[in-house]
Parts: structure tokens; sequence; C-alpha cells
């Protein structure tokens, strides 16, 4: 499966070193001048976001091109107050959480799925895996009638138990993958030392697979960092939103003041840049081996 | 294999079974029953309706202008997204970038890790008639009779919300393509050198013919990705103006949560499911040729 082929770590892959011969360099100009096109159509609205959030609203309005005369920091201050401390604390929780559980759920379901030979095990893979073809938008209406009936409406479990439930596919096919290659011959000598099949989860399967697990973490993140639909749709108190629902009730909040707006951007976007940064090996790795969006 | 009870297993994996049942499985199946239903979202009655949500789904205009949408979404989507990607990423792997491509590579897909609002809001900015550095920018290279309000006129309004996914998600897959081009053999294209073929031609021959099946995975992500789309769509414009940029997403999210139609929004569910299905459907078939060939 192509899939599984490109679970190679990205960074780590090396550039080729092949000589470039004259042959190469013809042809080079064009390569870069649609590398640097593509370069500033990125980079130019990312970086008028950054000195945006330092300016005053009248400044980016006279002067949208220019860097601030003046840098306003007192707009992340006033963007932090106004709201996003709050969606940020939440994002936070319903984030920690979220990860905690799917991994956890996952590694139990994947160590059951990889190292046990049982009648139903090729169907309960398939029930698994199946839930990476649904898109969450069709269950929308079902599931919250659901998140109603079950009473958990409007609370931070309205949005971690679905979000949970649809990354533990992925999650599973990361983590059995990686299950699958510890060797059995060590878990027979836990076995005769004494262990029972939890002992060897804990002790053997879960140490063993530490950098699954971080990209698995990694991964269940970035997606609920950034999810927006449910958590616009299953909350209703502000005082619960994360920060990509929050963020729209922000923009009216503050209507016009547009650079303490652009701070807000700025607040909600870096830690998931951070995050992709530190941890670039584990993102792409995860990424490319699920191909599949988060 | 450990030599343990038959249940034990069955104990592992039963909380990923119960979530999938209860939040995955379980809807899917309640949203086909319900778009035979008209409900309120706040009151436990239903009318069995029969097809009649479906009849005036396929009777409603806006549901044609959702769907004419969501397919521009599809086939700009495999253009820029799938054709570029791969551009991108074949640049970023030849040899006479080396020096560069990791940096390029990392800020090319630092718009895939940033939430959907952040860049759409962003954008509204950008967009903007009066400030948005697009406009300025036409300006700037003496094309301002083409500046307008992107987002306000309903000829641009839809094509605006789709240049704003193109922009968060080529870097994904041109990812994914990087990724793939690493494993193609070196040997190829030292054979195709010998041949004195030239970077064109090694592009055509070798990496479009390597990377075959990314392609097809690829077109399917993005296939799924253009008709399940919502979130640029609804905190760009909310459809409008009018209903210009409607998107299946949109009018399932509009019946359900603000015309209070649930059992018109399942309908609408429903077709967007039959359509990833159908995608599905051809992902693995493509993925089984894949094998044997």
């Amino acid at each position: 499966m192509e899939t599984s082929k490109a679970a190679v770590p990205f960074q780590a892959l090396p550039v080729s070193k092949k000589r470039t011969s004259r042959r190469n360099l013809i042809g080079g100009t064009p390569i870069y001048t649609i590398l640097l096109i593509y370069f500033i159509a990125i980079a130019y609205p990312l970086f008028w976001m950054v000195v945006s959030s330092f300016k005053s609203t009248e400044e980016i309005f006279t002067n949208s091109w220019a860097l601030p005369k003046e840098w306003m920091w007192s707009n992340y201050v006033e963007a932090w107050n106004t709201g996003i401390s709050g969606y940020f604390v939440n994002s936070l929780l319903v984030t920690s959480i979220t990860c905690f559980l799917t991994v956890l759920i996952s590694a139990l379901g994947a160590y059951g799925l990889a190292r046990f030979d049982f009648k139903a095990k090729k169907f309960l893979l398939v029930f698994c895996m199946g839930g990476m073809m649904l898109s969450p938008q069709v269950s929308l209406v079902p599931l919250y009638k659901l998140i109603q009936s079950m009473g958990i409406h409007d609370t931070y479990w309205a949005m971690i138990l679905p979000y949970v439930a649809y990354r533990i596919p992925i999650t599973i096919l990361l983590i059995r993958a990686s299950f699958l290659e510890v060797s059995k011959e060590l878990e027979e000598a836990a076995y005769l030392d004494g262990c029972n099949s939890w002992t060897i989860f804990t002790k053997i399967f879960v140490p063993m697979n530490i950098p699954i697990m971080m990209t698995s973490v990694v991964l269940t993140a970035y997606f609920t960092w950034n999810e927006f639909m449910f958590a616009l749709i299953f909350v209703d108190s502000d005082a619960l939103k994360t920060i990509p629902a929050g963020l729209m009730q922000f923009r009216d909040a503050l209507a016009t003041n547009w650079g303490v707006l652009m701070a807000g951007l700025m607040i909600s976007a870096l830690p998931i840049i951070m995050l992709f940064l530190c941890m670039q090996k584990y993102f792409v790795r995860g990424l490319a081996s699920g191909s599949v969006k988060g | 294999m450990l030599h343990t009870k038959k249940w034990l297993p069955y104990l592992y994996i039963a909380p990923c079974i119960l979530f999938m049942l209860l939040f995955v499985y379980y809807p899917i199946v309640e949203n086909l029953r319900f778009s035979f239903y008209e409900f309120s979202a706040f009151s436990p009655e239903k009318t069995y309706i029969g097809f009649e949500n479906f009849l005036n789904l396929f009777k409603d205009e806006v549901f044609y202008i959702a769907l004419k949408n969501n397919i521009w979404y599809a086939v700009i989507s495999i253009l820029c997204q799938v054709m570029g990607g791969l551009i991108l990423a074949a640049i970023l792997e030849d040899p006479i970038t080396r020096l560069v491509s990791s940096m390029f590579r990392t800020i090319f897909f630092i718009p895939v890790v940033i939430s959907i609002t952040v860049i759409a809001l962003l954008f509204t900015f950008i967009y903007n008639p009066d400030i948005g550095i697009l406009n300025g920018f036409l300006s700037l290279i003496g094309m301002e009779e083409h500046a307008r309000a992107w987002l306000g006129e309903s000829e641009t309004a839809i094509f605006a919300v789709i240049a704003v996914s193109q922009w968060q998600s080529i870097g994904y897959i041109m990812m994914l393509f990087i990724v793939s081009i690493q494993n193609i053999p070196r040997e190829l294209y030292e054979a195709a050198e010998m041949d004195g073929a030239g970077r064109i031609r090694k592009f055509l021959s070798v990496t479009v013919t390597q990377v075959r099946e990314m392609f097809f995975v690829a077109s399917l992500i993005t296939l799924t990705g253009a008709f399940t789309v919502f979130n640029e769509p609804y905190i760009l414009t909310g459809g409008g103006p009018g209903n210009a940029s409607e998107v299946l997403g949109t009018l399932l999210y509009n019946s359900a949560f603000f015309k209070d139609q649930m059992g018109y929004a399942s309908a609408v569910a429903t077709v967007i499911l039959v359509l990833s299905l159908i995608f599905s459907l051809i992902q693995l078939r493509l993925f089984k040729s894949g094998e044997d060939g």
C-alpha cells in the first residue's frame, strides 16, 4: 500500500547529493522564478499578519504596506484580555484531554488487534479503519441530537468525545503498524517471566513505541486545536469555546479594532506553528503515512 | 501469540468499538433514517414524510448552486493542489534547489498547520475592498480596474473562497508528493539522464509515472475535501452574497441550525455521504489495481 511506504521520517531523508551537471543548470531560472513567486504568495500574507498585529487600526487603514511606526505590543495584551485567554485555556484543556484519551484508547485497541488471534479480528480491523472514510459533516444532525440526549450539549465533552471517536481510526492505524514490528520472542520471554498481557502492554509495548505515540499526540493535537465545525455547533456558551470557534465571537466583539484582532489571530496560530517547527519529523511522518487530512 | 482467554482481546478493543459505534456508525445510520422525517432541533417528535426531503432538495435551486460550487471546488483543487503540489514537490526535490529546499518546504507547509479560522479571518482582510492587500497589489502593478470586493460580489465570491483553500492546502499535497518522490530509485533518473533526457523529460517520464499511485490518493483526498468543505465558505461568506457561494456543507448547516429543518439537512448529508462513498470506493479500486500492477 502506497501509504505505508510513505512512513519515512521526512527530515531524516537525505537531500540528493548528486553533482549538478551543466545540463542541469539550464532551466534553473524558471525553476527559481516559480519558487520565488510561490514563496511570496505564501509568506507575504503571513508577514502582513505579523506586521499588522503591531499596528493601530488607523495605521492598518492608511498605511497597510509599511512597517508599524510604533510596535504596539499592547494589541497582544488587549487581545488576550478581550477573550482570547479564555479560549486559549479551553483549547488547551480540550486538546490535552482529547490527545490523552485518543492515544490511550487507540493503543489499547491496536494492542488487541496486533497481538492476539481471534475470530472477529479481520472484521474489527475493517470496522475501526472504516471510520476514516466517513467525514464528520455527514453525521452532524444525528450527532447533535445524540449529544443533546446524552445531556452533554454545551460542555467540554460535547467536543472531546466526538473528536476522540473521529481520531481513533487513523491513530489505531499508526500504532498498530508499529506494534506489529515488536519481536514475538521478547513477548514470549516476558510471558515466561510471569508477565500477563496487561504488564506486557505497559512494560514492553508502550515504552518501545514512544515515537509513534508522539506522532499520534502531535497529529491529534493539530486536529483538535484547529477543529471548527463541532466546536461551533456543539457548544453555545462563550465561556467554553475553543479558539477556532471563539475567534468568530472575538471578531464580532472587536468589530473594527483590527490591530487587536490580528494580534488575536497570531496568539491562536503560534502554538501550533511552534509545535510543528519543533516536531516536524513526527508531524510529517504521521500525515504522510495516514494520507488522511486531519 | 499469547495463549489466553478468548474474551481478552475483545476487552482491549472494547473502548474503541464503543466510541466508533456510538459517535461514528450510529450517527451515519441515524442520518439515513432522519432524512425520511421532518423534525426540529428541540422537539422529540418526528413526522415520517418518505422521500419528500429528497424531492424538495432536487427541486431546490440552491442545491444546484451548491453542487455547482462544489464541482468548481473539486476542479480547481485538483488543478492547483494535485498538479501544483506535484510540480512544487518535483522542484524541491530537484538537485538544483537542494541548498534551499528544506527551508522552502517548511515555509510552504506552515499554512497547513494554521487553523482555518485564523486563515479565513486573515483573508477577509486581504480581500477587503478598502484596505485589502490584494486590491493594493493590483493597483501596484497597474491593474486597478480589476480591483473589486472579492467576497462581496456574487461572480467572484466562490472563487475567492476556493483560492483560500488552495493557499492553505497546496503545501499538504506537496508534502505527500515529496515523500513519494523520495522513494523513487535514483537509478531511474540516472538512466534517463544517460538517455539524454532533460529536466522536463525526466519529470514527465520518471517522476510522474513513479508517483502515479500517490497521484490517485492525492486526487481522492482533494475530491473528498472539495465535496465536504464547510469551514472556508462559512467563515468567509456564510454562503453569500445571496446564495452565490453556497456549498453542500453550508446548505446542510443553514438548513439544520438556521432554518431548523433537520430532516432536510439530513437529506443533504445523505447526498454528501453518497458522493464521498463513491470516491472512497474508487480509491479502494485504484489501490487494488495498483497492487496488482
